[in-house]
């Protein structure tokens, strides 16, 4: 799905990522853990095409194609997704018109038709159910006065109606109380199939206790210094970030 | 720059679309404002006596009167001598008995701004006046209107086929000493529109006046009166658009409206003269004096604009609720971009009691532009619960522009209740990446908000300017579901 190679980044003259390698087959989720100012965000924005960053090395590749040669709008029309860590409010705009205009821009990229009102209409309302969401939501502003929890769990709805390939959770968990934390585990392990695959950015082994993850990294001083299983996860919350930053100094 | 604020001065800046130039034959005074001129003004007009002394006694006053300058507008000093007060096509008869004896390079003008003006084309159940610079051209389904005892034709034709009706409202809500501007319009005005809504009538279709200026050196100076009676509505709109010239033209307007008991006027306008190129040169100077009278008791006026147009934008419509419950309203939007400056808002006057008003105003500035709210509320001491509620929001594009806001309240009645809220924002980076992230362009996006913004005075417009109004804006309509 994405093979990331030697990637190095800077902001401004500061290189944040030094040369990061990373495979992502087909429907497996990869968690990104590590400890804060590793470089952790810096990779969702560099892989999602915000501007600022400075790719000085390296390639992405995702379905064979070179994704940073990308604009932002096109990498999310060919199924990128990126769950942000503090999604924006945008006043004034239903939260409904942003996900019918986002799905109409991809299903126009992709040769089909706009959506038909009533179709879309009943499938956001399933979909909106599964989050445990009030309808409600879908005529307020985007974001706006959604406390913390409901803003990531809109995060995840917009997933679940754009369907994207490659989905970015960036520190998704944060802010999140137990049970809101137990509902957009559930909407993303709803969206876990064989096509799709995840890069799923935490600080913190909680939230892999309920998505759990096929493959772990580390990913410290703009490196990925260790990679394994689930256990990896637990051993880090274990023994500390120090413990993996000491075993590779 | 950066590429998405690249993206929002590429969607706010559109070429101006209504900047061609009409080729044809006109017939033009010579430069200057003297009372020759106004005499003779009157006498191509036909009009009656009582005008012609109306006009005089506003152009000596006038005389008298210094330019305001307390707007928050730079203003480059007008040479009121060098316009030319009177432009109009010339025609070989009096005047066209029907649409088949118009120019037919005047059809085509209104065709390509998207008002067509022949039998089969025009733009179903809204009633046109297309005014060309100094005269009506055309006035659209006169006769379905006169059926329902409605008057809509030209303020000249007025004149001459009611002079009676207009001596009793003519300057009784804008008199001809209000202001510099409404001096100079009442003493030189060419034409507008006029309506009459007999009582208890509902007027069976929208509407519409739509100015073109075309001529050089050409000032437009256009009045409108609309007397809306004893429970009777109407609902009135107003286009404007002018050629790309490199001079700045003036135009001052003066808009009465007269609302008597339990009457309704809805009054909206989409205002797109041309604003200029983008270094500051040409575009229209735009000073009009917009008032209503809520004269009966229940009545409402209700103003709705659009401002997207001019150099400079100098313009207050306001209302005086002298009934008891009536109720005035002004929505606006008004753009701002590149040398663009705006001074605009509303006053409303409350004397009757129970009366209440309620203003939206919505500025948007980018590139270099200045916009401006300027509002007053007054409560007078009669106005016994009167209420107001203000808001107005600032939208901020770019970090060259400025937005300025100077309420005035005045209330001298202590039932009164006056809410004002006000915001300043500007469309963020962050929020531009996160529609481009939902793989909507950086300017779909920019026209989302920028229409997110705006709806609550879009949707006050009637549907055909609604549309309108959100494509001036070069955006795409907010649709809705469910």
């Amino acid at each position: 799905m994405i093979s990331i190679k030697n990637l190095h980044v800077s902001v401004g003259d500061k290189p944040i990522l030094k040369g990061v390698n990373l495979e992502i087959p087909a429907g497996e989720v990869h968690a990104i853990m590590g400890p804060n100012g590793a470089g952790k965000s810096t990779l969702s924005h560099v892989l999602s095409g915000k501007e600022g960053y400075t790719v000085t090395e390296g390639s992405v590749t995702y379905k064979g194609q070179d994704l940073l040669a990308l604009e932002p709008e096109m990498r999310a029309r060919e199924g990128v997704f990126l769950a942000f860590q503090y999604p924006v409010e945008i006043p004034g705009v239903s939260n409904i018109y942003l996900l019918k205009a986002a799905l109409n821009a991809m299903r126009k990229h992709h040769g089909k038709d706009e959506v038909d009102a009533l179709d879309f209409l009943t499938m956001v309302k399933g979909k909106i159910k599964a989050l445990e969401m009030d309808e409600k939501f879908l005529y307020r502003a985007v974001n706006e006065g959604f406390s913390g929890g409901e803003k990531k769990r809109n995060e995840i709805l917009q997933a679940a109606i754009l369907e994207p390939s490659f989905c970015i959770l960036d520190e998704t968990d944060s802010g999140l109380d137990i049970d809101a934390l137990k509902v957009v585990s559930k909407g993303v392990n709803a969206l876990r199939d064989e096509a799709r695959s995840f890069l799923m950015i935490t600080h913190y082994q909680r939230l892999l206790d309920y998505i759990t993850p096929d493959v772990v990294h580390v990913l410290a001083d703009g490196k990925i210094v260790k990679s394994g299983g689930p256990e990896l996860a637990l051993e880090l919350e274990a023994k500390g970030y120090h413990w993996v930053e000491e075993q590779v100094a | 720059m950066s590429s998405s604020a690249e993206e929002i001065e590429k969607v706010i800046g559109q070429k101006y679309k209504e900047g061609f130039v009409t080729e044809i034959e006109v017939e033009t005074f010579e430069p200057g404002l003297n009372e020759d001129i106004i005499a003779r003004l009157s006498a191509i007009k036909g009009e009656p006596e009582f005008m012609l002394q109306y006009r005089l006694q506003a152009f000596r006053h006038w005389q008298t009167l210094e330019e305001p300058d307390w707007a928050q507008l730079n203003i480059d000093p007008i040479d009121y001598q060098a316009i030319s007060y009177y432009s109009a096509p010339k025609k070989d008869s009096e005047k066209p008995q029907s649409l088949d004896e118009v120019d037919p390079e005047l059809l085509d003008t209104y065709k390509k701004l998207g008002i067509p003006l022949d039998e089969q084309e025009r733009l179903a159940g809204v009633a046109v006046d297309a005014v060309f610079d100094s005269v009506s051209v055309a006035t659209t389904f006169k006769g379905k209107l006169k059926d329902a005892g409605v008057i809509f034709c030209p303020i000249s034709e007025a004149l001459q086929e009611y002079p009676e009706l207009v001596k009793q409202y003519l300057g009784t809500v804008v008199s001809e000493k209000d202001n510099f501007f409404a001096s100079l319009n009442a003493a030189v005005f060419t034409d507008g529109s006029f309506v009459y809504i007999p009582k208890g009538v509902r007027c069976p279709m929208e509407l519409s006046t739509y100015f073109r200026i075309n001529a050089a050196n050409t000032g437009q100076f256009e009045r409108t009166l609309i007397i809306a009676d004893d429970d009777s509505h109407v609902s009135y709109l107003e286009g404007c658009t002018a050629p790309m010239r490199d001079e700045n033209q003036l135009h001052a307007a003066v808009v009465e409206l007269v609302a008597m008991n339990n009457a309704e006027i809805k009054y909206s306008t989409v205002q797109n003269w041309y604003p200029g190129d983008e270094n500051g040169v040409g575009g229209i100077y735009n000073f009009v004096t917009k008032r209503a009278e809520c004269r009966g008791d229940n009545s409402k006026v209700s103003w709705t604009q659009v401002e997207t147009g001019s150099a400079i934008t100098w313009k207050y419509p306001s209302c005086v609720l002298l009934g008891d419950n009536s109720v005035g309203e002004f929505y606006s939007v008004a753009v701002t971009n590149n040398y663009q400056q705006a001074d605009t808002g509303t006053k409303m006057i409350h004397i009757g009691k129970n009366t209440s008003s309620t203003i939206i105003s919505k500025g948007i500035s980018a590139g270099k532009s200045q916009n401006t709210y300027r509002g007053l509320v007054k409560v007078a001491k009669s106005a016994e619960n009167a209420r107001n509620y203000t808001q107005c929001d600032s939208l901020l594009v770019g970090d060259t522009c400025g937005a300025h806001t100077f309420p005035y309240v005045e209330v001298k009645q202590p039932s009164a209740q006056v809410e004002h809220e006000a915001t300043t924002s500007k469309i963020s980076e962050d929020q531009l990446f996160f529609c481009q992230q939902r793989g909507i362009s950086a300017e779909d996006a920019v026209s989302m908000i920028v229409n997110g913004f705006c709806k609550s005075v879009f949707k006050e417009l009637p549907m055909e300017f609604a549309v309108e109004a959100q494509a001036l804006l070069g955006l795409s309509l907010e649709g809705s579901v469910g």
